[in-house]
């Protein structure tokens, strides 16, 4: 069963993926993206994350391909017959080899190490959430904080960016 | 049980994925969704690490990513949104000068 799941988790992210890089329109790319977000959230379930599966639901899914598709809507971009890279074939064949290597070096490295403290059964026994939340204010608190600095960053960042100019500048005035 | 390996390659796939979307793409809210696909696929192998090596450390990597991810999409569309203010289309093929 979990083969299945997996199986179809896979296929259909992979397949979504191609779709967002492939497809025309901008609006459909957006919606291949969504679909992305969405398998990959059932894979996280798959592994353990239940917390890391609402949160991918909830920011990426829910907030970020909604600023996304809103900027696209807002914008109206016709679509370019030059929606491409005028030498795509080049960079597929370029892309590809590169894939199989990597794929060839992945495979091929083992991927042991050592265990951590954090079993299945010893973060079912208390729940995937609090045991994320005594791991972040704990050892990475420092990190929460600078993620927290870093978010107001891009938030003021984003509105001064946005914001509609109100004056015209002298400058401007002199080029119209 | 799913090998560690399977995901590794689901990791691997995404990530070409995203990455063939940078290069090929023309339109910059396209690049800017295919840099989320990469995103993605590097969650995917963090927190598949997490699981096979029982340890938390992945997810709270993975957690981090996505508040990054957040943060560089809304200022990437506020730059979007300037740019396409000064009647430039979106091709980032036409977005080649730098002025103040």
């Amino acid at each position: 069963m979990i083969y299945v799941l997996f199986g179809y988790f896979a296929v259909v992210s992979i397949l979504s993926g191609i779709f967002t890089i492939a497809l025309k329109h901008p609006v459909h790319c957006g919606l291949g993206l969504l679909s992305l977000l969405l398998h990959v959230a059932g894979l996280f379930v798959l592994l353990n994350a239940e917390f890391l599966f609402a949160v991918q639901i909830i920011v990426y899914a829910g907030a970020l391909l909604v600023l996304y598709l809103f900027v696209l809507m807002l914008l109206n971009l016709k679509t370019e017959e030059q929606y491409l890279h005028k030498k795509y074939p080049f960079v597929l064949f370029a892309g590809a080899a590169i894939l199989g290597e990597l794929l060839i070096v992945t495979l091929q490295t083992p991927h042991g190490g050592a265990k951590g403290t954090a079993s299945a059964d010893v973060v079912l026994r208390t729940g995937p959430s609090h045991a994320v939340g005594i791991m972040m204010f704990s050892d990475y608190l420092l990190l929460f904080e600078i993620v927290g600095v870093f978010l107001l960053g891009a938030i003021i960042g984003a509105i001064v960016l946005a914001k509609t100019p109100t004056a015209p500048t002298p400058k401007a005035d002199a080029a119209t | 049980m799913i090998p560690l390996s399977a995901y590794v390659a689901l990791s691997v796939v995404l990530f070409m994925t995203g990455l063939l979307g940078v290069l090929i793409r023309r339109n910059f809210i396209i690049v800017l969704m295919s840099v989320e696909i990469m995103l993605n696929a590097a969650n995917v192998n963090l927190v598949a690490f997490s699981h096979y090596l029982e340890s938390m450390a992945g997810q709270l990597a993975a957690l981090f990513v996505i508040a990054i991810a957040a943060g560089e999409a809304a200022v990437g569309l506020a730059i979007i949104i300037v740019v396409f203010r000064g009647n430039v289309s979106t091709n980032v093929d036409q977005i080649n000068l730098l002025k103040w």
